[in-house]
């Protein structure tokens, strides 16, 4: 069967990808339907959802809430995937050296993911981020920082076990270079499970992110869905909306690219496929 | 070799084992000082409005901060050893004595949300595994997957909005009601009172955790060899799950609640300071709100060390538990 059949197979999958498809839709839209920057006064402050023109309300200072929304999506989706990336070639990089050379380069990583694992990751991205002052470069680098060695212990892993299989060892009879091996051989063969731990890793950033800009880290000139919860913060009382919707959309992103995550383990995983 | 000389040499290799992590750790944390831009002669000099270059030189001269690299890092190591991480020149106190102050509400914090999490993860995987496909089944993993999926910092600002503002049921935020001057058992309570929504916030992401863990975990065992083997023998069906397999099926996830904990303290921060719970995690914001790096550098050394130490005593309980994890 072709991935897309075993994919659809999984109705959670189906429906996050839907979900998900939406929110992209949104992020992509969001100049077209709220040209105004999202931090500007668009209408009377507190107003809550529906009246005085806002779809979900407005902030005490008239900042249209369904706008930083859209804004937001964005952010969100711009930072979780950039994030990831860094975060997977690091690891793919790191992994595979230690995974195909073994001995001290080995030793080395496998220490220094320990570390990683022992340190608290979001203490440690608070640090960072507050480290560099913060803004979209910082706070990619600082989610990439903290999740990287996931993806190099996986690496290392599959590489191990790859490394020693007859096409491997068919490779260097051919003479092939160390390097033409790892990337052209062995990665191919590990790109299923790395595709899986990726895809859950974009859920895990954007929900750093928000953290982060909740907590008051995040870049400042950019909205983001952390950011407007933050600022509502103190309005709990007298403005619910403004705290609550941008929350729904966490939710709801991070739901919907986990089921996707899901989904992709299932289908590119066949040995698992018939568990329940 | 007798079985205490064999657990005390066990002991004594993981002790070993966490020297190292622990040195890189403060070895970090004294890089990541260094990355940041200005010293503590900077924001002595900042706060005291007016310093001629040859104060803050004669002051850098006091501090060490002139020295060499290697010379600073072996200062600070010796510092650290002595429980010395410098000093908040926004409190106006020593960051050790700060950090200290805080322990105590963060543990508590802690100790409560992991035994709700791991208590109730495992009661709901349970039922979910021992009626595996059914509705039941079905409810409680859209449950977890939902409360996976949450932003903690969220959840805590919704519950304060439905048992606190609407329904009046818990205080907003703080450990204690200050005003009343309770004592004794009075306290005790007031505190508890104050305790239960930070503890349902934090938990809830771990309980979803725990529960697909238990779940998994159960139905990992159940596969056994030694499950056939009972059955052959005629035990009962409810005797295997309760008594064979539930006792296999809890390992993993003790070892999971050690892991976890350097996740609870990255949450304690996000929910300390969405209920202004007097523990590290408000602390750590409150320093990044005041930008005091030093302050903020300390609690992460220390939170670090927590993880070390608590993953320490958690291997202890595991090894007890499986006996066969000491012979590997």
């Amino acid at each position: 069967m072709t991935f897309w059949k075993l994919f659809i197979r999984n109705r959670g999958a189906v429906v996050g990808l839907g979900i998900l498809a939406l929110i992209t839709l949104m992020a992509a839209s969001a100049s077209l339907f709220y040209p105004e920057d999202p931090f500007s006064l668009a209408g009377q402050p507190m107003s809550p959802p529906g009246e005085n023109g806002f779809l979900l309300g407005s902030d005490s200072l008239g900042r249209d809430v369904a706008a930083g929304i859209a804004h937001g999506a964005k952010t969100s989706l711009l930072i979780g995937l950039m994030a990831t990336i860094v975060a997977v070639v690091v690891g793919i990089v790191m992994g595979a050296l230690a995974g195909y050379y073994g001995g001290a380069i080995d030793n080395l990583l496998m220490r220094l993911t320990e570390m990683f694992q022992t340190i608290p990751s979001f203490v440690f991205a608070i640090l960072l981020v507050a480290i560099m002052k913060p803004s979209i470069e910082s706070i990619v680098i600082a989610i990439a920082v903290v999740s990287w060695p996931a993806v190099a212990r996986l690496v290392r892993g599959e590489f191990l076990s790859l490394r020693n299989r007859e096409f491997v060892q068919a490779c260097h009879t051919l003479g092939m270079s160390d390097i033409r091996i790892m990337l052209g051989e062995i990665l191919p063969n590990c790109l299923s499970p790395i595709i899986v731990i990726g895809s859950l890793m974009v859920a895990t950033a954007i929900l750093i992110e928000s953290g982060l800009a909740f907590l008051g880290l995040g870049d400042p000139n950019i909205m983001s869905w952390g950011f407007q919860i933050g600022a509502g913060r103190t309005l709990l009382r007298s403005a619910w909306w403004v705290c609550t919707f941008p929350g729904i959309a966490i939710l709801l992103t991070v739901l919907a690219i986990n089921l996707v995550g899901e989904g992709m383990n299932d289908a590119l995983n066949p040995r698992l496929r018939e568990r329940t | 070799m007798s079985h205490f000389a064999r657990r005390m040499r066990y002991v004594v290799k993981r002790l070993l084992q966490a020297i190292p992590i622990v040195i890189a750790i403060v070895v970090l944390n004294f890089f990541l000082l260094q990355l940041a831009e200005g010293d503590a002669v900077d924001v002595l000099a900042g706060e005291a409005g007016s310093a001629t270059p040859e104060y803050m030189a004669e002051l850098r001269a006091k501090f060490g901060l002139d020295q060499p690299l290697p010379v600073q890092l072996a200062i600070y190591l010796k510092n650290v050893v002595v429980f010395d991480l410098g000093y908040s020149f926004r409190h106006e106190m020593p960051v050790s004595e700060l950090i200290l102050d805080r322990v105590v509400p963060t543990l508590l914090l802690m100790v409560s949300t992991i035994m709700l999490a791991v208590g109730f993860g495992i009661v709901l995987g349970l039922i979910a595994a021992i009626s595996l496909n059914t509705w039941r089944d079905t409810a409680i993993s859209i449950f977890a997957l939902i409360t996976y999926a949450t932003p903690l910092f969220w959840v805590g600002l919704m519950l304060i909005v439905v048992f606190s503002l609407n329904l009046g049921w818990f205080p907003t935020s703080g450990m204690e009601n200050f005003a009343m001057f309770y004592e004794g058992w009075d306290r005790v309570w007031d505190i508890a009172h104050h305790l239960v929504l930070p503890t349902i916030t934090l938990s809830l992401f771990y309980l979803a955790l725990y529960t697909r863990l238990m779940r998994a975990s159960m139905l990992e065992q159940a596969g056994q060899d030694y499950v056939t083997t009972a059955r052959a023998k005629g035990v009962t069906e409810n005797r295997i799950m309760f008594v064979h397999v539930l006792r296999n099926a809890l390992l993993p996830v003790v070892t999971m609640a050690g892991v976890q904990v350097g996740a609870l303290i990255g949450g304690s921060v996000i929910v300390e300071s969405v209920f202004a719970w007097p523990g590290l995690g408000m602390l750590a914001f409150e320093a990044l709100f005041a930008r005091d790096l030093n302050l903020l550098l300390g609690i992460f050394l220390l939170s670090a060390l927590l993880v070390v130490a608590v993953n320490l005593v958690v291997d202890l309980i595991y090894s007890s538990l499986d006996p066969r994890i000491e012979v590997s």
